[in-house]
């Protein structure tokens, strides 16, 4: 991701006002370093505070969250918090939820990457009728809220029996993620150059081996972004799981989150904010692992979902 | 989505300096094989995955907003065709125009506050020294990894009524006593308040990373002979950076309305920590509550294909710019 990767290469702009900057004064840029420089403090401090909140408050013992005195670090540390959402049998199950998230995830995440880079190939690499026509309908699809279309993708899926199924929601999931990652691999694809296949066929390979032997390698930068992205939606994706997969055994970890709350009423914030903890870990760990594959346009569609 | 950002081939708006994935923009036109059977064949899969998911419920969609689909139809009693009386019964509803009302307030107070926040945060990270930078893009990132549903709940706590840190701290430390057991979601504004705040917070990485990416893309000689001509950063930015990363900021401002206005699971999950539903709908709950908590199936299934139509007019212009710009 450039907006990572560049903080190593010297930035133009940032060149271009120091050489002004020795000229009109260094005391001036000195000031302006000190005042960017607090902001960016500031700026961190209220991107990672919520973050750093959930999990202080996680560790702490519950009768101290709901006390007068703020505790800003756990002092009292305490694994009761997540003893509780774990094994608690009276509460909604962390663990068939976390399996469940898993499952739905991986699947999508390689169903939708192999069927969008069949589609990406058709695309770039071949001249048919209603090519365009096909791009243009990816380009409108993603343009279409899942929101109002809950209603009818559950009729559709009771018509199948594949409510409170992993199989359901994880179809639901690749169409969801497919038209993003088929436009991607697209442009990946795109700059695979033709003529490398070609040589591969030339030395003997088929077409269906050179695509593999050759192009496939090739895409890994896209094919990890793309596939990041379709983790990303899968693993916190609320409200069609909400909807389709509602049975206790069939919830995903948002549901179960959801649920987990709703139980606990306001009373135990601390499980609560364990709860919480256990949701975000996965997804900021491995954003973290793999952001600095990726080029920073493909994350940021990715991301928000 | 973004990845048009990326695919644009406008010159200045490529992301990234290493061009991983757009073609040069003089490449010679690519050759493409007449496939015969084969494209048609590569495309099944996906074909079939979105027409079940998409086209067919899309369909059912819009012959649904024109029958009176209640839970009765769901359990099987044939619908009844009312034709255009779901979308009469909405469009003269005061209740729907709120929500239109409410939904367009919140979306355009949240783009135009994460859009002016993510281009100031980049134009701040462009002049920051080393560590200041790596210390706001590690913020930044853990911000943007949070998923939506734990930030929501997470911010509700912070804003809890009795033991939240907002009100402990207005309390104690500010000495502000009408803060004690100060509930913040009942009232609709201060909902969409902490609203805002939970979706901005959510949203300014991603413009920020963006605009920085774009930023660092702005030719230095351009900026070096502008300021030797003795112009002001306000200009500067005016009229050399702002024309640059013209399409970059298209790109990020459609996209920013389009999930604002799609906004779910933020309103969804403070409605249900302590906000009022029928005074803070906006049109993902709105539809939510209409047809899966109060079975008008038809009724919102009209509401969804105006909603639809709302968006796809609002993401014309970028369908078109895309169309336009890119090498299909």
């Amino acid at each position: 991701m450039s907006a990572i990767t560049a903080t190593a290469r010297p930035t133009a702009a940032g060149a271009a006002i120091d050489t002004t900057a020795r000229r009109t004064g260094a005391g001036k840029k000195r000031a302006t370093t000190v005042v960017l420089s607090i902001l960016a403090v500031i700026v961190f401090l209220f991107s990672v505070f919520p973050v750093y909140w959930m999990i202080n408050t996680s560790f702490q013992p519950n009768n101290q969250v709901r006390a007068r005195v703020l505790h800003f670090w756990p002092d009292n540390f305490t694994l009761r918090n997540y003893g509780t959402v774990l094994f608690d049998q009276n509460r909604a199950q962390f663990g068939p939820a976390f399996m469940n998230s898993i499952l739905v995830t991986i699947l999508t995440v390689a169903i939708a990457l192999v069927f969008a880079f069949l589609a990406a190939l058709a695309v770039t690499r071949f001249r048919f009728k209603s090519r365009k026509a096909f791009i243009i309908a990816i380009l409108i699809v993603q343009m279409i809220p899942g929101e109002a279309m809950i209603v009818s993708i559950f009729r559709v899926l009771d018509g199948w029996s594949l409510l409170n199924s992993i199989g359901g929601l994880t179809i639901v999931y690749v169409a969801t993620v497919l038209p993003f990652t088929i436009w991607t691999l697209r442009g990946f694809v795109n700059g695979v150059p033709a003529e490398l296949e070609e040589a591969g066929m030339i030395d003997g390979l088929s077409r269906t081996g050179a695509f593999w032997k050759i192009t496939f390698p090739l895409l890994a930068p896209g094919l990890v972004a793309t596939g990041v992205f379709g983790f990303i939606q899968a693993w916190n994706e609320f409200l069609l799981a909400l909807v389709v997969n509602a049975r206790p055994e069939a919830m995903t970890l948002p549901v179960w989150l959801r649920t987990f709350q709703t139980l606990t009423g306001t009373t135990n914030w601390a499980a609560i904010m364990a709860g919480s903890t256990l949701m975000a870990i996965p997804v900021i760990v491995f954003f973290l692992l793999v952001q600095g594959r990726m080029t920073s346009g493909l994350v940021s569609g990715a991301v928000k979902g | 989505m973004s990845s048009n950002i990326v695919a644009m081939d406008a010159a200045p708006t490529a992301i990234d300096g290493e061009r991983m994935t757009a073609p040069a923009p003089a490449a010679k036109p690519r050759r493409r094989r007449p496939g015969g059977f084969t494209p048609y064949a590569l495309l099944v899969p996906s074909l079939v995955i979105l027409i079940a998911i998409v086209g067919w419920p899309l369909f059912q969609l819009i012959i649904m907003s024109f029958q009176k689909f209640g839970r009765a139809q769901v359990f099987g009693a044939p619908p009844e065709f009312v034709w255009f009386d779901n979308y009469t019964k909405i469009l003269t509803d005061p209740t729907f125009w709120q929500v239109v009302a409410r939904s367009l307030a919140f979306a355009a107070v949240c783009v135009v506050l994460t859009m002016v926040l993510g281009t100031l945060i980049a134009l701040m990270m462009m002049r920051l020294g080393k560590f200041f930078r790596l210390l706001l893009t590690v913020g930044l990132l853990l911000a943007w990894a949070m998923p939506a549903l734990t930030a929501t709940i997470v911010w509700g706590w912070i804003f809890d009524t009795d033991y939240g840190v907002i009100n402990n701290v207005l309390v104690n430390l500010f000495g502000l006593t009408d803060f004690t057991q100060h509930s913040w979601l009942i009232n609709p504004l201060s909902f969409f308040l902490v609203a805002a705040v939970v979706v901005i917070w959510g949203a300014v990485p991603f413009v920020a990373f963006t605009v920085y990416a774009g930023l660092t893309q702005v030719p230095d000689e351009v900026l070096e002979a502008a300021q030797l001509d003795g112009t002001s950063y306000v200009q500067r930015f005016r009229f050399i950076i702002v024309p640059y990363l013209r399409s970059i900021f298209v790109v990020v401002i459609i996209l920013q309305v389009i999930w604002d206005l799609r906004v779910f699971t933020q309103i969804f999950a403070l409605q249900g920590i302590g906000g009022i539903k029928e005074q803070t709908n906006v049109l993902g709950t709105y539809i939510y509550s209409v047809s899966i908590a109060g079975g008008e199936y038809g009724t919102g299934g009209a509401i969804a294909v105006i909603v639809v139509i709302l968006l796809m007019a609002i993401s014309i212009y970028y369908v078109r710019q895309t169309i336009k710009e890119e090498d299909l």
